[in-house]
Parts: structure tokens; sequence; C-alpha cells
């Protein structure tokens, strides 16, 4: 099953309950799925600074001083700030990839779970409840985040079998239902260079999603290509600096409900993950249509809804 | 009038309180408060009640109903109304996927549209759809009506039996073995009454039928490309 939770926000006074809203949000769809849990969630930008989110399972070693070995490795002031098994990296813009040769040197257990400007990823094995907990996820503030619980089908439970998962820079994908082609797909993906660490199949619609923009592609044609390349059932939801974005396969058997209210898109795999979403009932509610690309931005007028990338 | 706030009583209480009354009781008018989207509410009812849920409902609400009458005064989740053997499900919103699946008889009525697989399997159930459906609806429904007022998706009766569908817009592409048929007098008679006890003033006489063309019922290797 998996559940996939989405919350965009229109108005500014929600923004200090992004965390709070989407936590409860996930919390509700825990019956979807007990496996694990994450959140990708956008915010605290700071112009000039890049931001990786990095993951270890011996915080106490792998962390320590790694902002001091950093910041020589890079010859550049890097902070760090601690959350449980994970850590936010806080870097000069345009030394991610640096950065992530640097930590493979310094400790190569350490894993790199988002990378971009204002994208932070958290995730581990354990009901949402728990992994919400575990980095105080309730308290973060932001713009737009989205989050999934899992059911796993196709691959190990393991927290990088869990989502989301980071596609490219401020990008990441959560995703509902199995791929059934994610086999040929990653030997195809492995050929042309592009790194993928699990047997999982969602970390396979990532990388495709990453192979599409490396040649070109902007995330609207790589999830219309997806539709093409894409073998299985699929509902997906992507985050992206300015917003976020849904696709589901042409079958459509994965469920999906949206509403819009004047002060915030929502996404659920159920109805019930948006019982508690202040005015919901007055808001629009659809369920998105299959086979269709749909698009919410912050830097696009506020009010476009479905725009067909 | 009884109320249930399903927040406070819980569903299986809800349920089993529903499922208790008999055939003669004088309990008939029921209403049910804060679903907020939770799942199988008022399903398996046996008994001649009416049954209002005042808000959206999740998965399987009214699902092998028998006698009841419910109405839900919201938008209903996935398998809304599956199985039903008898009685009238009203959903006043719209209705998510495989809404009337493999209903056996009764009246489902969606005054919102309905997304896909709508009366998949349906086998006597009678299903009207005030606005659209979506792709692979009535896929092998094998008998009873299904009435649409506005467009149907992809695939309409892909595979069907002896079931009639009526829609009165576009269909995007019919399924395999679908195809559009004469509407006859009787058919005219049959849809007047859906129609009607539906709440629905669409016309009869602007519908076009669908069914089988008869060709897939049993195996005949000339037909093997069709399957």
């Amino acid at each position: 099953m998996c559940g996939i939770v989405g919350l965009f926000l229109k108005d500014k006074a929600l923004e200090p309950k992004l965390g709070e809203m989407l936590t409860s949000m996930l919390i509700t769809m825990t019956d979807r799925g007990p496996d694990s849990a994450g959140i990708a969630i956008y915010g605290g930008e700071t112009t000039g600074r890049a931001k990786m989110t990095v993951q270890s399972d011996t915080p106490e070693t792998a962390f320590s001083e790694l902002d001091e070995k950093l910041s020589k490795a890079l010859n550049a002031k890097v902070a760090m700030s601690v959350k449980s098994t994970h850590a936010i990296l806080d870097l000069p813009a345009g030394s991610i990839a640096q950065a992530r040769t640097a930590l493979t040197e310094i400790d190569s257990s350490i894993r790199m779970m988002s990378r971009g400007d204002s994208l932070e990823i958290y995730k581990e094995v354990g009901l949402p409840k728990d992994v919400a907990a575990q980095f105080d996820l309730a308290q973060m503030s932001g713009t737009h985040g989205i989050g999934h619980t899992r059911m796993a089908t196709e691959s190990a439970v393991t927290t990088m079998g869990a989502h989301p998962f980071n596609t490219g820079d401020d990008q990441c994908l959560v995703h509902n239902g199995s791929l059934s082609n994610h086999n040929s797909l990653r030997r195809k993906l492995r050929r042309d260079g592009i790194h993928i660490e699990t047997e999982n199949d969602t970390e396979v619609g990532a990388a495709y999603l990453t192979w599409q923009m490396q040649n070109g592609a902007t995330l609207g044609e790589a999830l219309e290509s997806s539709l093409d390349d894409l073998d299985g059932f699929f509902t997906f939801v992507v985050g992206t600096k300015d917003g976020f974005g849904v696709v589901r396969d042409p079958i459509a058997c994965k469920p999906a409900v949206m509403a819009e209210t004047d002060q915030y898109v929502a996404f659920g795999s159920e109805y019930r993950a948006l019982v508690d979403l202040p005015g919901i009932e007055t808001a629009r509610v659809w369920e998105p249509e299959p086979a269709t690309v749909y698009f919410w931005s912050h830097t696009d007028a506020p009010s476009s809804k479905e725009k067909a990338a | 009038m009884q109320t249930i706030d399903l927040q406070e009583t819980g569903l299986r209480e809800m349920n089993k309180t529903l499922h208790a009354q008999a055939d003669n009781t004088n309990q008939t008018a029921w209403e049910i408060v804060n679903p907020k989207g939770a799942h199988a509410i008022a399903c398996g009812l046996n008994a001649p009640i009416e049954v209002t849920v005042k808000g959206s409902t999740g998965y399987y609400c009214a699902g092998m109903n028998q006698h009841a009458t419910v109405n839900i005064h919201g938008s209903a989740g996935p398998g809304t109304a599956e199985n039903m053997m008898s009685g009238k499900v009203v959903i006043e919103g719209d209705a998510s996927q495989y809404a009337g699946a493999t209903g056996h008889g009764g009246l489902l009525v969606i005054k919102g549209n309905a997304s896909s697989r709508c009366g998949i399997s349906m086998k006597g159930i009678n299903i009207v759809v005030h606005g659209n459906i979506g792709h692979m609806s009535a896929f092998m429904a094998q008998s009873g009506n299904l009435v649409v007022c506005g467009d149907a998706g992809d695939a309409l009766g892909d595979s069907c039996y002896e079931a009639r569908l009526f829609v009165r817009g576009e269909v995007k592409s019919l399924g395999a073995d679908c195809e559009k048929k004469e509407m006859r007098p009787e058919h005219i008679e049959i849809l007047r009454a859906l129609l009607e006890e539906a709440g629905s003033d669409a016309k009869p006489e602007e519908f076009t039928r669908y069914g089988s063309a008869r060709n897939l019922y049993n195996f005949d290797v000339d037909n093997a490309a069709a399957y």
C-alpha cells in the first residue's frame, strides 16, 4: 500500500505550522504502511549557502567534529546541526559535489539523504509517529513538504529504502505502488553512469528522473516520459524548490485525493489524511486524473492549478 | 432520529448498533456525524433503515448493503456500495474508484462524478451518475444498468456481458467487445424510471445505449486477437 502526503502552503501565516500539519497527516496514514517513514521539508534557505542532509547509523562517531573536518576539506566554513541519526550541513553554495567527495573520504558510512538550497529529508525505519518524534518534525517550519509511510513490497526495510528519495538539487520523490521494470531500468541507468544504491524500485524511479533531467528534460518533461518508460503502478508526488507535482500511472489504482483552499494545496493517499486541515469542509476536493502531470509552484501565479507540464 | 458521533462511538460500535436493527425496528432514521473519511462506515446493513452520513467517507462505505438507504452528504472513497444486494445509496458529492463494484441489486446514485472502474463486474445493481465516470467503468459488467448523465472515460464496458450502459455525453473510448446499441422503447422506459428515482431531470432520449457485442462470451479461436 504505502501512504503519501503533501502540503503546499499559499498562506505564509501557516508556514510555522507546516511540520505539525504534515506530521499529523502522515501519522493518520500509518495503517497504509508501518515499515519506514520520511518527510521532505522545504524552508530556511540562506543566500550563498547550500544544505545537505546526511545520515549515519553511528551518529556519535560519524558526526563527531564532522563540521570541522569538512570545513578543512572545503577550506570554507561549514556549520552542522545534528538531529538524531541525521545531520544538516550548511555549506557554501556550489560546494555540494566537493563536499560529497570529501565526506566519502572522511567516513564512507555517512550517507547523503538530500542536497539543495532549502530541502531537508528525514527518514528512518519505524512508524510515522516515532520517526516524527525522533527528528522533532512537528516543530519544523517551511513553505511546503511531502511525506511517506512505507509498506515494503519490492525491497528490504532499511533507511535507504525509505522515502522520500532525493533526485537532484532540491528535488525529491515519494511513491505509492510498485514498478515492475525496475531491474532492467536500473541496469540501463547504471550503464549511463547514474548512481543507484539499493535494489529498491522507487530509487530507480528517482534515478530515472535524475537521468532525464541530466539529459536536458525539465521535471515536467521527465514526469511525462515516466508515463511511457516506467512499467507498473505508481502515484508519485515530487517536491521541487518552488512547489510540488503529482502524477499517477494510466491505470491509477493507487489512490490519491487533493484539496485546495486559498491557504494551501494538500495531497493525501486518502481523504482521512486531510480532515484536520483548516477549512477542509469548504475546500475543493478532487482526485487527480490518471496519466496527467500536475504542478503547484510558489513562483507561478499562486492560483495556477492543473497545469499539464 | 438517532445520532451517532463516530469519533466518540468508534467504528465497530457504530456498525454493531446499526447491524442490531431488526426488520421491524421503529428506529428507522440514523445520522452519523464526524465521519472524517473513516473506512467501512455503515457496511453490511440488513434492515430497512435510513442512515445519513454527514461528511465524506473512506473505503467501502455502505458495502454489502441490503434493504437500507444510506445517504452520504459528502464525497465517498474507493469501493463505496461494493457488492450491494438491495436498498439505496446516494452520494451527494463525488465517488472514488470502483463505486458499486460487483453489486447484485439496489440503486446507487452519485450526484457528482465517479472515478475509474465504476460498476466493475456489476451483477444486477443499477447505478446512476449525474456527472462523469472514469476509465474502465463497467469492466466485465454482467447485468444491471449503468446510467451516466455526463461523459465516460476510456475503455467503457470492456468485456461486458449483459449489463446495459447508458451515456448522455461523450464516450472517450469503448472497451473490447463493447458496442453502441439501438435505443428501443423498452430502454427508454427503463431509463426514465431510473432517472426519476435518482432525481435527475435528464431526458432519456438524449442517451446512447452501449452493451456487449457478444463476441467474447465463449472462446473462439477466430477472436483470439481480441482477448
